[in-house]
């Protein structure tokens, strides 16, 4: 065999492993528009529905129903937009986008995902809810760093993040709704714009 | 010398090195997952698949899915390894400058 030959071989290995183990198909265009609904939830939960300085937020006064509404929203809008996104570049590049990676990657995202929405569930029926952005953004890392095993690029970098500002956003009580701004928001923007960029290249 | 003697002869046919690039990053896949991804008759996957597995290269688990029939296939421990060395060995051969 001559060095082309062996520079074919390892071509298709990586061709191979990367198609039968990424879901190489993610857009990054999504993760920006995720970022956006984030940042346009938060600003209107911001002016309208915040209790001013002084009241509180009660679990079942309206505003508290808005919020969890306006909350419900956003993570829709994202993901129909993701899966909006990602079926057009799939069928762009003719991979096809139900499969068993997907299968995986879906399983893998939502056992931490579903573990800690059940559990701020609970926690908010006991009145607890300071710690809600806080664990939002914690369980979101974590499904992000699960799923990373089985999706190209760099979501595992994004899940560190999102738990390390999860862990401080514990720590400093009362600024829920800024890290949650930072972490679903800012995040997302820069993380999405980096990928968005990298698939321009490819 | 030394790195000729990596190449392992199995690998030395594009499905059988496709098998196993395919095994070493998924926990496991089952026959139809593999015939899509490589693109290849049913026979001719399968034979190249039982040279595999008299290697000990993959383990072959049985098992039904409803009534169906389900083959799965994982890479073992000595398989990863074999194949691993392999592809340090295409990589030396490659670097290599041509004398």
């Amino acid at each position: 065999m001559s060095n082309q030959d062996y520079l074919k071989d390892i071509s298709e290995i990586k061709n191979l492993m990367n198609r039968s183990s990424r879901f190489i198909s993610l857009s990054g265009l999504s993760g920006i528009f995720a970022g956006v609904y984030a940042i346009i939830g938060a600003a209107i939960a911001y002016i309208y529905l915040f209790p001013k300085p002084g009241e509180f937020l009660t679990l079942h006064s309206w505003n508290f129903k808005l919020l969890l509404a306006l909350l419900a929203s956003v993570a829709i809008l994202s993901v129909v937009t993701a899966y909006l996104l990602t079926t057009q570049k799939a069928k762009k590049n003719n991979e096809k986008i139900w499969d068993a990676t997907t299968r995986r990657l879906l399983i893998n995202f939502l056992i931490p995902l579903i573990t800690g929405g059940i559990y701020i569930i609970i926690k908010l029926n006991s009145q607890h809810y300071g710690l809600t952005a806080s664990l939002m953004l914690i369980f979101y890392g974590l499904a992000l760093v699960n799923a990373s095993k089985y999706t190209i690029g760099n979501v595992k970098y994004l899940g560190y993040a999102e738990i390390t500002i999860g862990l401080i956003c514990a720590a400093l009580p009362g600024y829920g709704l800024w890290f949650w701004l930072l972490g679903f928001g800012l995040f997302h923007i820069i993380y999405g714009s980096i990928m968005y960029i990298k698939e321009r290249k490819s | 010398m030394g790195i000729i003697d990596n190449i392992n002869k199995l690998f030395d046919h594009r499905i059988r090195l496709g098998i196993m690039s395919i095994l070493v990053v998924n926990e496991d896949a089952d026959f139809n997952r593999l015939k899509e991804l490589l693109d290849v008759t049913d026979g001719n996957l399968a034979s190249h698949i039982k040279a595999l597995e008299q290697a000990e290269y993959i383990l072959v688990e049985k098992s039904f899915v409803g009534r169906k029939p389900n083959t799965n296939y994982i890479a073992t421990k000595l398989g990863k390894a074999e194949f691993k060395k392999h592809i340090d060995a295409l990589e030396k051969l490659i670097q290599k400058p041509k004398t």
